[in-house]
């Protein structure tokens, strides 16, 4: 199969190092402490957190740092007549633990002993790259909940079709079953926070790819400060200062 | 700019979903015309003088591809809604489109109008899909004019009426491709068109010239719908047909539904299938499955025999002696399902090579001509043909491409494609025997050569240091092969050891530390499969860097090779054997004449001519253990010939002689090969790349059974043992006999094949004729890829290198085995089809008489076997076409054909003197003819 052809244009018209139009927007959710919706093309998640709050379950509190949940989940809809597996399958508890992870390491826990924080995801439609959007959803959410944090945590994936390496795969070229690098970064600290990778690439390619994916997430990154700047401006504003 | 293309597509399931994808439109698509001011030019691909620029719609593409390819048509913009349409529809087309658009020499850019803002268009409701992508071409062909207004002329070529008609009236400059052409005035192109089917009817008959006298021939083609649910219903069968090359009136259906073939006799049965398309077979009713044979024979006519080398093996052999036309025997063909086909379901149709059939005046007037094409293939009918240039090609080889076949046509209609030189040319004849077989010849490309390390090239260092590879340079390595080889594989070393044992060593060129999976150089070697041997040319697998210098293990050269050692007993008993990758330094690259006369000459005592008389004593015993095992010593009629350097002419001709030399390397090969096998079967049961010979079935020896029995020989064939012995005692009073039987033992077996072990089970990797359990190639790389991956398998086994990951992909395996037993073919069949070219040209200037003899009856006459030559062919009693005039009868029994008087008679076997001389029976068309002195 022919993902890219040799004008360089992939199926959808992009080439090769080119994202899908990416859009952001907080305050999504007005009963959560934080929310928000981002869309990497036809890939839509929302994001919600709550929090620091609370420790529900008294014996899971931690006296030194807070305690960060998340929940991932699919809405039925999300792809389609595609294959759908009911909540709680491997695979959403799979990403559940990875979108966890990744925004602990940014979170500063410390600040907010016996506390707990929620963060929920719901991807609303899938078209590839589902992880990085819930990170990136995760991230604005946490912002919007004004909860502190190192730095922001954005992700982008990368793949290897057709010897070229590919930014931000969609569906169809995801389901190539080639390589797919799937990269979450603190931008300001420079600092990898999720890297994972089907498939097996060799390692001069790897790098190649990974060094996309970099690109690719600090592009979004400079996306989302935009938005929080717009957000911040707007905030501004209502108050009337 | 994005813009969302939603359909609905039925899934695999059958359930239907609605798709929504993205789809982006850009502003940085060019227009590639160099002379543009507003794009970027630096990718454009037009000439900057074009006055026309060309946009062919789907159809014009699909159809005309043997025109577009025409130097004639250049400047010509393809856009992407046609590239995707034509990819759809045909792969073959869509690949040659592409091989036009990236080759630089021509003048094709490729415009992604899907993908540009301005000639995207959206779905119009009530639009079906051909009418949408049919805007999209007039959009952007409008596009262009727009665009490049004033500096060229945009023209749509388009033989949709009514996509010509919307064009005019959208104020596009279009034509059809026939009006094109003709306002190119270039006659000779107008040959490439391509007739529509519509036309058909109308047009005059080459065959026959009498309107009234067409009528259906062939029964209509089920539709597609039908066919689907008739193969669900198990009444119809879907398999693809494979027509009997040396009778073309039938052809075989394998159907994997009744699990067996199915046989279709006569051109009324096939209903217009071609070899290779995939069909639908019905089957005739039970009553009907063996009188149709008799039948067939009957309505068709003839084909012609011509005189051919003798075969080497079933393959080469006609499939059923029957079929030869001897039609007063009534072969009992018992339960043999036949069956006709009902529709075609995937056509097979490309371009064949082959001349214009012989006429005495040409048919038709105003300078267009109809003529019959007759391909080299004989699987393929004649193929109708008009052209404007008959007197020039009657005496050309040409390559001719099938267009259509309606149910009115004896024979389908085709175009003229190119000419490729003038028949019997001997560079002709040349690249017409490797175009027949599919044999790459182009150079090898950049991307290729790239791989290669640079020259000149020697044993380094790093070479010697490393751990991996043992320091063989010492010992006394010498190669024995045939004269004047400049791809030396293999060399052999045999040392005395002080306990009274030989360690003897095979050294293979190590091949596959150059040549490194997944680079352009492997996939190039992958794709070719084997180098190809023609008696004046070769045709090389790998570059000719490593194929004659850097690989081949030449004398006084340090060279890398991959080496199987063993400790022997002086019996020739194995005691151990170790497999490492070498440095070693030939000492003598010997001819098998120079070994021979070392080995002969008893005054020579020197190291070496020890060495090879060890070597020889121990792989005599090796060969008479194997045969005691029951391993077949076939006889093959390998020719050689004696080129004049000068003319390159053949000079003379003569069987190849086998000598003990080329035996007892023979030996160690097969042995090396033997040891490889197990032990990479042991590390990679799964993956390992190995040949097999399937036993040969009792019918399969019928013919050798029947000859046997006709000259009371009792041949027993129950297992390759039994008839290896039964051969051994096949001796007669004159001493040719034993090797006669034996050469027609050879020609009922078929030939060995690869195989991915993971496909069989272990006891169908049996290799008969050499009676060997496990076998594979090892010996050979630098001319054939199987060689290569068993190299790879060996060093991983080895653990010296891991296991490339394709050998993880069982189907990609399977399908690298399926190619190199088709490209071995062949290289085979060509390798033939030019000893028998050059045997025609040794013949024109010396008609001979000879010895030969009778290897079949036919009821006009027999089938001869010339000895001296390798050759067989028809000796006529009777003139062609009168055959069975009641002069002759044949006794099928005794295979014999006597004379109605009693005076003369012929038997299988026999010795009879014959005349060869080359005739010319019509014009052009010389064929080796043997008749009785
Ligand atoms: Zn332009």
């Amino acid at each position: 199969m022919e993902y890219v052809s040799p004008e360089g244009l992939r199926l959808d018209g992009r080439r090769p190092m080119e994202m899908r139009q990416i859009r952001g927007e907080i305050g999504v959710v007005d009963k959560a402490d934080g929310s928000a919706v981002f869309e990497m093309g036809n890939t839509k998640v929302i994001a919600a957190v709550y929090g620091p709050r609370e420790v529900q379950n008294r014996s899971q509190q931690m006296n030194d740092r807070a305690l960060v949940r998340c929940e991932y989940t699919m809405a039925n809809f999300s792809t389609g007549d595609r294959m759908r597996k009911p909540k709680g399958d491997r695979r959403s508890t799979e990403i559940s633990l990875v979108i966890r992870q990744t925004m602990e390491a940014c979170i500063m826990t410390h600040l907010m002993p016996r506390t707990q924080i929620d963060i929920f995801v719901q991807v609303l439609q899938a078209d590839g790259g589902t992880r990085s959007a819930c990170i990136n959803a995760a991230t604005l959410a946490l912002s919007d909940a004004g909860i502190p944090m190192r730095d922001l945590v954005t992700s982008c994936s990368a793949g290897y079709l057709n010897s070229t390496p590919l930014l931000d795969l969609n569906y169809v070229e995801d389901s190539a079953g080639g390589a797919d690098v799937t990269l979450g970064i603190m931008p300001k600290l420079d600092k990898v926070t999720l890297l994972q990778m089907d498939a097996k690439l060799p390692l001069d390619i790897f790098e190649n790819v990974m060094q996309l994916a970099i690109e690719g997430c600090k592009a979004v990154a400079t996306y989302i400060r935009e938005v929080l700047l717009e957000n911040t401006k707007q905030l501004e504003y209502r108050r009337g200062t | 700019m994005l813009q969302n293309k939603s359909f609905v597509k039925r899934t695999r399931g059958g359930k239907i979903t609605k798709v929504v994808r993205e789809h982006y439109l850009r502003h940085d698509i060019y227009c590639g015309a160099p002379v543009c001011k507003v794009c970027d030019t630096s990718g454009a691909r037009l000439s900057p003088t074009a006055s026309t620029i060309l946009i062919f719609d789907t159809n014009v593409v699909l159809h005309q591809i043997d025109l577009i390819e025409n130097p004639a048509i250049e400047d010509v913009v393809v856009l992407s809604i046609v590239l995707e349409e034509v990819k759809n529809r045909n792969l073959s087309v869509y690949n040659r489109v592409r091989a036009l658009c990236s080759n630089s020499l021509r003048k094709f850019f490729v415009f992604s109008n899907e993908h540009h803002k301005d000639t995207y268009v959206t779905d119009m409701s009530g639009e079906s899909k051909n009418d949408r992508n049919d805007r999209a071409i007039r959009v952007a062909a409008q596009w262009y004019q727009t665009h490049l207004a004033g500096s060229a002329k945009v023209l749509l070529i388009t033989n949709d009426k009514e996509n010509k008609r919307k064009a005019i009236e959208e104020g596009i400059s279009a034509e059809t491709v026939e009006s094109y052409v003709r306002s190119l005035s270039k006659p000779e192109l107008l040959d490439l068109l391509v007739q529509p089917a519509s036309e058909d009817v109308k047009m005059e008959d080459a065959e026959d010239l009498r309107p009234s006298k067409r009528k259906v021939i062939y029964s209509e083609h089920k539709p597609m719908s039908e066919i689907t649910s008739g193969l669900h219903r198990g009444i119809y069968h879907q398999g693809k047909l494979r027509v009997n090359r040396y009778n073309p009136f039938e052809a075989y259906v394998g159907s994997e539904s009744i699990g067996d073939e199915i046989i279709i006799y006569g051109r009324t049965n096939m209903n217009r299938a071609f070899d290779g398309d995939i069909v639908a077979v019905e089957l005739l009713p039970q009553d009907q499955w063996h009188e149709e044979k008799s039948l067939a024979l009957a309505d068709e006519e003839d084909e012609e025999e011509d005189v051919h080398l003798v075969p080497g093996s079933a393959d080469d052999a006609p499939r059923t002696i029957a079929a030869q036309g001897s039609a007063g025997i009534t072969e009992p063909v018992q339960n043999r399902p036949s069956g006709r086909v009902v529709g075609i379901i995937k056509r097979n149709w490309h371009s064949y090579c082959g001349s214009l059939e012989p006429m005495a005046k040409p048919a038709g007037g105003g300078g267009i001509a109809h003529a019959l094409f007759v391909s080299k293939d004989r699987r393929i009918p004649k193929i109708r043909i008009q052209t404007r240039q008959l007197e020039n090609l009657m005496d050309k080889r040409i390559i001719v491409a099938v267009d259509s076949w309606d149910r009115l046509s004896r024979y389908p209609s085709g175009h003229y494609v190119r000419t490729i030189g003038v028949i019997g040319d001997k560079d002709t004849e040349t690249e017409v025997v490797l175009i027949e077989n599919d044999i790459n010849t182009r150079p090898f490309s950049s991307q290729v050569l790239a791989c290669l390390p640079p020259l000149p090239w020697f044993v380094s260092s790093e070479d010697l240091a490393n751990p991996i590879r043992q320091d063989l340079r010492q010992l006394r390595v010498f190669s024995v092969d045939p004269p004047g080889c400049k791809d030396i594989d293999d060399a052999l070393h045999c040392t005395a050891l002080p306990n009274g044992n030989y360690e003897v060593g095979v050294h293979i060129a190590d091949v596959t530390n150059f040549v490194h999976s997944g680079t352009p150089l492997d996939d190039e070697a992958s794709q070719r499969g084997t180098s190809v041997y023609l008696v004046e040319r070769r045709i090389d697998m790998l570059p000719k860097p490593l194929t004659e210098d850097i690989c081949s293990l030449r004398a006084d050269v340090e060279r890398l090779a991959f080496s199987v050692i063993w400790e022997m007993t002086a019996e020739a008993e194995i005691i151990s054997a170790r497999y490492t990758k070498s440095v070693i330094k030939s000492c003598a690259a010997l001819s098998y004449i120079e070994a021979q006369a070392r080995m002969d000459d008893s005054r020579l005592m020197d190291p070496l001519t020890t060495d090879l008389r060890n070597m020889n004593s121990l792989a005599k015993i090796m060969r008479a253990r194997r045969i005691e095992r029951g391993a077949l010593t076939l006889a093959s009629a390998e020719v050689k010939f004696e080129i004049d350097t000068e003319t390159h002419d053949p000079l003379d001709m003569g069987m190849y002689q086998i000598r003990e030399a080329n035996q007892m390397v023979e030996e160690f090969m097969l042995a090396a090969n033997v040891s490889v096998a197990e032990k990479i079967l042991k590390h990679f049961p799964l993956c390992s790349l190995l040949r097999r010979h399937p036993s040969p079935t009792r019918e399969m020896l019928e013919p050798l059974l029947r000859t046997a029995a006709a000259i009371g020989l009792n041949l027993d064939v129950s297992s390759s043992k039994a008839l290896a012995d039964s051969l051994d005692s096949a001796v007669g009073d004159d001493p040719y006999f034993n090797k006669l039987i034996r050469i027609l033992a050879t020609r009922c077996m078929t030939q060995a094949v690869y195989f991915c072990s993971g496909d069989l089970s272990p006891p169908e990797y049996l290799h008969y004729g050499l009676a060997a359990s496990l076998y594979t190639h090892f010996t050979s790389p630098i001319r054939r890829y199987a060689d290569v991956i068993t190299h790879r398998l060996l060093a991983a086994s080895l653990g010296i290198y891991k296991l490339p990951t394709i050998f993880q992909d069982g189907p990609r395996l399977t399908s690298i085995a399926d190619n190199l037993n088709y490209r071995h073919r062949n290289a085979q069949m060509a390798s033939r089809a030019s000893v028998e070219l050059h045997t025609v040209i040794f013949f024109k200037k010396r008609p001979t008489d000879t010895e030969a003899r009778i290897v079949r009856i036919r009821s006009n006459g027999f089938f001869v076997f010339v000895p001296k030559y390798g050759i067989e062919g028809p000796v006529y009693l009777t003139p062609r076409g009168e055959k069975g005039s009641g002069e002759w009868y044949v006794d099928e029994q005794q295979q014999k054909i006597r004379k109605m008087d009693g005076s003369i008679s012929y038997s299988v076997l026999q010795t009879v003197f014959i005349h060869m001389e080359i005739v010319e029976p019509q014009p052009n068309r010389p064929k080796l003819q043997l008749s009785l002195v």
